[in-house]
């Protein structure tokens, strides 16, 4: 059964992605979409079965891989209770974009290779989830990364686009190359890449010490670290961050299902599986923990201050991915896996429906051109609105809360109890968690209330002109049939421009609705909607005893991630302001951002002015890609440049080939026979050094 | 005799020569069907050499032995390396032949001879059990390889095959007079026994230099490379895959047959030599390919990157690295080989191979971009392709030998990644320039028929590749137990300090 969870995207991805053109739209949409919705109604019973505990953990073995003396690999599907979690999270998110896709792609030139894309991500992410052993593990590791890659340059004519794909696969294979040398020394070291028999053996070896590049260091240390380099580039934590934002270039389902419910889940999932590993070296652990709240606090105070909404839900996944990172850091893998579950739905949720409003605002993405749609696209708002409930954590506790209410609160209490660096790592957390609140109201308020300002929109000017030229009043088909002719379009959809500190504010921009009408999607994207309405309004509440609970959680993990029994009893018996910290700060947040988009709506810009250089200091995300540019691209090429013509045509050639050349054209008459009949001569040297070879060795 | 009952290497080597000699007094047409007739036959002989290849049988099967004069004899066999050595051979003759099809117009019948001719030498170097009859085979290989160069080349062919011509004279001529010191103290020619022959450890060094130059160049190692990017910029399409292909594998070849069995204390001592040079050739060669405006170049630059994984791989001494740099080959001879011919399907329809004349094709060329995708991917290494599973082991075999190497190495996944995307994006992605690129047909079912067979080869191997390291298998065993008296160990050396465990959170398990 979970080879055909596993194997049926794969099939389904051939199917799509060879019959491309000639099998047509439908049969491609229908063969990718039902395998995945097959996938998920059979992953569910399997995660059901690990929730009532009738279900043990099992491998499926596939095929042998790799036999090279005492390294065996194996192709293989390993199933617990984390790959379960993760198999409903992967199959149950990826069949509801692939449905959300039938309506959102609809005009799209290339929907087989859309489809058979999105469907080859799913089975690289299930190879992850299931992987018994590293090898298999990066295996499905790169292969999201290429589907990622695939799917953000997927409208390939874009510039922009192709620049953030290649920028997503380089950044990620610096985390690959940090991974790769960690797989590496864990075979070193324990002389086998399956990871049970790693986990089995890392506490015989913590303390030992080994030499790298000349030093003598602490081995699980070196290892834990080398392999959370990988973990930081896949989850796109501060430092190998950048290539996240500028994934938005791909098509909204794109990022709902790969850029914030799954790939990018893959490096927590990944210390997760390790914990084990990971709790055998505190350094490694508080660097985990430094990383992800330093993490949390960047991408969130980036957040505030952007303008694309496609790029606020960005970077609030970046910081929800630190949250996730220091929850490990601390020890409370639980909490972790429990806020990657809640926060795949909610994210998701935030996302398509950003889908759900690009749409309806013909792909308009600058938040400064929205407002007053709530009345336009109310299935829409309420969607959105759960979303932004469940990620700022509304709740009241012991009563009920939204999802993020009880996976966020976990790992800020478990940080509190665990104590040590945890401490700062709470603070931290609790500071992100009132500018989470903040952005993510603001996106509500400045799309959903207040005035229209449409008209300044030159989407919406051309969807209006448009839709007047041809006689057509009300044609959102229209309108979106025309959009999707990319070549008139060349900026249809993206991040939006690079962000500029003179861009008009909200007050700027013209207001009004220039006669644009904005009508709610198609079923087949608001039924995902509604779906993960659910699961942003119940998952915390039904599974909080199975994944943090102090005496449950034992028994569902059932050893598949270090379960730190203690921290979670710790963690319930936080003094009461810890657990009210989160929820006054979240009302905090809100006050603030309903002060500044709705009561006085020209705050926003006075704050910028008095404090231009933090906010361009913000809305230059702290100035990394400008740093990196001048520091890894532009060098590579100009050294590459430079060994090309110096070394290469400047250095070897000269003195070598060409200097030998020069020489001998000196000497003359003997050089113009070996020019006018080089192959010959050659010919004839090597004939008479056989002959006298010959000769000798007959004579000896 | 053998277990087929017939002198099966022989008739290998007769058919591509027969068939070259037939050429020659051909027409055009019938060249190329002869031409395609003599690969293929020889195609069905490799398979049925590798069916019948015995796992468990003795390390060199299908041996031949005749006596020629004084010590020269017409020596044969083969073990595991040299059968998958063979088959690629044989697999990518046939494929180069009808690639040639259309596009070689001029002197057919000669082009068809030469390919054939090349095709019996090269299979004669990993036959060859006789030392001379290795040399001559060898360094004959070079020949037909000019004149493809020479002949069919591009413009600049006579300067590229002059540096060619430079570069590996050098080396012969070392190599020969080290074959015949060899010769004298050893008193035989034939290569198995020289494999166990121990050369007094004083000498091993010259000896290893010697043939280190002949094989440093065919490899190409940094810095002796500069002259494949221009062999390969002049050569014909089909000329680029067989030198990419096959030629470069001799260089390998070499160091496992010759270098590491035959002076293992040498080996171990200029490991730093090696080591040292492929790292730079890694690091260098990689930005160097990250400027290039000539798909050939860019490609030719990143041969010698891959190059360098497979000496890093042979001379980590332990199996992973060894059974790594061997995949390594077999894996870059599919996909350098099938890249040499994406550049090969747009260069017969625009004729240029500046990267900027192209872009989008996409758009047009949707079949020919999913291929050249799917090799762009294989050769980054991504999992699941050839190439992973030989960069992979040839890395692990490295890190136990040295963690320097192993670093230093693995930044070439980062940067491969780089210029090979920035390569893809640049003729498949983006606008087309003019409504000439724009307009440009997909792979016609020819170009179709040379893809797929690749394709299929390069996920096998990525997928499944215990069918291609089964066979090397036992060899590697005993190359190993000839060098493990050598082998100098790595620099990781676990301890265990005196100052107890930290403790881990309590309740970690």
């Amino acid at each position: 059964m979970i080879k055909l969870i596993v194997f049926l995207p794969l099939l389904a991805a051939i199917v799509a992605g060879l019959g491309n053109r000639s099998i047509g739209n439908t049969a491609a949409k229908l063969v990718t979409t039902g395998a995945l919705f097959v996938a998920c109604a059979l992953s569910w019973p399997i995660f059901v079965g690990f929730l009532t505990g009738s279900r043990e953990a099992f491998v499926e073995p596939v095929l042998t891989f790799i036999r090279s003396g005492d390294l065996n690999v194996d192709w293989a599907l390993r199933v617990d209770a984390l790959t379960a979690v993760m198999l409903v999270v992967v199959t149950t998110v990826s069949a509801l974009v692939h449905l959300y896709s039938w309506g959102y792609m609809a005009e799209d030139d290339s929907q087989p290779r859309f489809f058979a894309y999105l469907s080859l991500f799913t089975f690289a992410m299930l190879m992850l989830v299931t992987s018994d052993n590293l090898v298999q593990m990066f295996f499905g590791w790169e292969g999201v990364g290429l589907a990622s890659y695939l799917l953000i340059g997927f409208w390939y004519y874009k510039p922009s686009a192709n620049a953030a794909a290649i920028k997503a696969f380089v950044v990620n294979r610096v985390g690959d190359f940090g991974f790769s040398l960690g797989i590496f020394g864990v075979f070193l070291v324990f002389g086998t890449v399956s990871i049970p028999a790693i986990l089995a053996a890392a506490p015989g070896m913590a303390g030992s010490t080994i030499g790298f590049l000349g030093h003598r260091v602490d081995t699980m240390t070196l290892l834990c670290l080398l392999l959370f380099i990988g973990a930081m580039g896949k989850s796109a934590q501060l430092g190998l961050h950048t290539w996240l934002p500028d994934a938005m270039e791909g098509p909204t389902p794109v990022s709902a299902l790969i850029h914030a419910a799954t790939m990018v889940t893959a490096g927590v999932f990944m210390v997760c599986r390790l914990s084990p590993l990971f709790e055998t070296s505190h350094v490694a652990l508080g660097v985990v923990t430094f990383i992800g709240a330093a993490t949390c606090l960047f991408a969130a105070t980036v957040g505030t201050v952007q303008n694309d909404i496609k790029r606020v839900i960005a970077y609030s996944t970046c910081s929800q991915l630190g949250y996730m990172f220091f929850a490990a850091g601390v020890g409370a893998y639980g909490a972790a896996m429990f806020h990657l579950f809640t926060h795949a739905f909610f994210k998701a949720l935030l996302f398509l429906g950003a889908g759900s409003v690009i749409h309806a605002m013909h792909h308009e993405q600058d938040m400064r051109y929205y407002g007053a749609l709530r009345k336009h696209i109310p299935i829409t708002f309420w969607a959105m609105t759960a979303g932004t409930l469940a990620i700022t954590g509304v709740g009241i506790i012991d009563v009920f809360g939204f999802a993020g209410f009880y996976s966020k609160d976990a790992i800020l209490e478990a940080a509190y109890a665990s104590g040590g660096g945890g401490r700062i790592a709470f603070i931290v957390g609790i500071f992100v968690a009132l500018l989470t609140s903040f952005y993510s109201w603001r996106l509500v308020f400045l799309t959903f209330f207040g005035k229209a300002r449409w008209a300044g929109s030159e989407h919406i000017q051309h969807a209006v002109h448009d839709a007047h030229g041809h006689g057509h009043d009300h044609g959102h088909d229209h309108a979106h049939a025309h959009d999707a002719h990319h070549d008139a379009h060349p900026d249809a959809e993206g991040a939006g421009s690079e962000p500029h500190a003179h861009d008009p504010g909200v007050e700027q921009v013209k207001h009004g609705t220039a006669g644009y009408h904005p009508h709610e999607s198609p079923w087949t994207m608001l039924v995902p909607l509604g779906v993960l309405t659910l699961g942003a309004i119940f998952a915390g509440y039904i599974f909080s005893p199975y994944f943090v609970g102090a005496e449950t959680g034992g028994a569902f993990w059932k050893g598949s991630i270090a379960f730190n029994e203690h921290l979670m009893h710790a963690m319930h018996g936080v003094p009461l302001w810890v657990k009210l910290a989160p929820a006054a700060v979240m009302l905090t947040g809100l006050a603030i951002a309903w002060w500044g988009y709705i009561a006085d709506t020209g705050m926003p810009a006075r704050f910028t002015s008095t404090f231009q250089l933090l906010y361009k200091f913000l809305l230059n995300k702290w100035y990394f890609d400008e740093l990196y540019h001048a520091v890894f691209v532009v060098p590579a090429f100009a050294i590459g440049r430079f060994l090309w013509k110096r070394g290469d045509q400047g250095t070897i050639d000269r003195f070598g080939p060409d200097g030998a050349a020069a020489l001998v054209s000196a000497g003359g008459v003997l050089t113009r026979k070996l020019q006018s009949g080089y192959v010959y001569t050659y010919a004839l040297v090597m004939l008479l050094g056989l002959a006298g070879a010959a000769t000798w060795a007959m004579a000896s | 005799m053998n277990q087929l009952g017939f002198p099966v290497l022989s008739l290998m080597l007769a058919v591509p020569f027969a068939a070259a000699i037939a050429c020659l007094f051909s027409s055009a047409q019938t060249a190329r069907w002869l031409a395609l007739a003599a690969t293929l036959v020889d195609l069905l002989l490799g398979i049925l050499l590798w069916i019948n290849y015995d796992l468990a049988g003795p390390q060199w099967q299908f041996t031949e032995h005749v006596d020629l004069f004084g010590r020269f004899a017409w020596a044969l066999g083969i073990d595991g390396i040299a059968l998958m050595l063979i088959m690629l051979s044989v697999f990518l003759m046939p494929i180069c032949i009808a690639a040639s099809w259309e596009a070689i117009q001029k002197r057919v019948p000669e082009y068809m001879a030469a390919f054939l001719l090349m095709e019996t030498l090269m299979i004669g170097v990993f036959t060859a059990q006789d030392l001379f009859l290795f040399y001559i085979m060898f360094e004959a290989g070079l020949i037909p390889m000019y004149l493809i160069i020479g002949i069919w080349g591009g413009a600049r062919r006579i300067y590229a095959s002059y540096k060619f011509f430079l570069y590996t004279l050098l080396g012969s001529v070392l190599m020969l007079v080290a074959m015949l010191w060899m010769v004298r103290e050893a008193g035989t020619t034939d290569i198995p026994t020289l494999m166990n022959y121990d050369f007094p450890v004083h000498a091993q060094t010259w000896l290893f230099l010697a043939f280190f130059a002949s094989f440093a160049v065919k490899m190409p190692m940094w810095p002796v490379h500069t002259w494949l990017p221009d062999a390969h910029v002049e050569a014909p399409t089909a000329g680029s895959v067989i030198l990419a292909g096959v030629l470069l594998k001799m260089g390998g070849y070499g160091f496992i047959r010759f270098s590491l069995p035959m002076f293992p204390e040498a080996s171990a001592q200029l490991m730093w030599l090696v080591f040292g040079l492929s790292m730079v050739a890694v690091v260098y060669t990689s930005l160097v390919a990250l400027v290039q405006e000539d798909m050939k170049k860019l490609i030719a630059y990143s041969s010698v990157a891959h190059m360098a994984f497979v000496t890093i791989g042979l001379f980590a001494f332990n199996r992973q690295g060894i059974e790594g740099g061997l995949m390594v080959m077999l894996g870059h001879g599919l996909v350098s080989g099938a890249l040499f011919l994406c550049v090969g399907v747009i260069y017969d329809r625009l004729h240029t191979r500046e990267i900027a004349r192209y872009g989008g094709l996409s758009n047009n060329m949707p079949k020919y971009a999913l291929f050249f995708l799917l090799f762009t991917m294989a050769s980054v290494g991504l999992p699941g392709t050839s190439n992973f599973v030989g960069e992979f082991l040839s890395l692990v075999g490295a890190y136990h030998a040295s963690s320097w190497v192993a670093f230093v190495a693995t930044t070439g996944v980062i940067l491969g990644a780089a210029y090979m995307l920035y390569l893809y994006r640049r003729v498949a992605y983006g606008e087309a320039p003019n409504a000439e690129v724009a307009s440009l047909p997909d792979l016609s079912a020819r170009e179709l028929a040379i893809m797929v067979p690749l394709a299929l080869s390069v996920l096998w191997m990525g997928v499944y590749p215990e069918s291609f390291l089964a066979p090397m298998r036992r060899d590697v065993g005993s190359l190993l137990a000839r060098i493990e008296r050598a082998n100098p160990g790595g620099d990781a050396k676990i301890a265990f300090g005196h100052r107890p465990a930290p403790a881990a959170h309590e309740g970690a398990h």
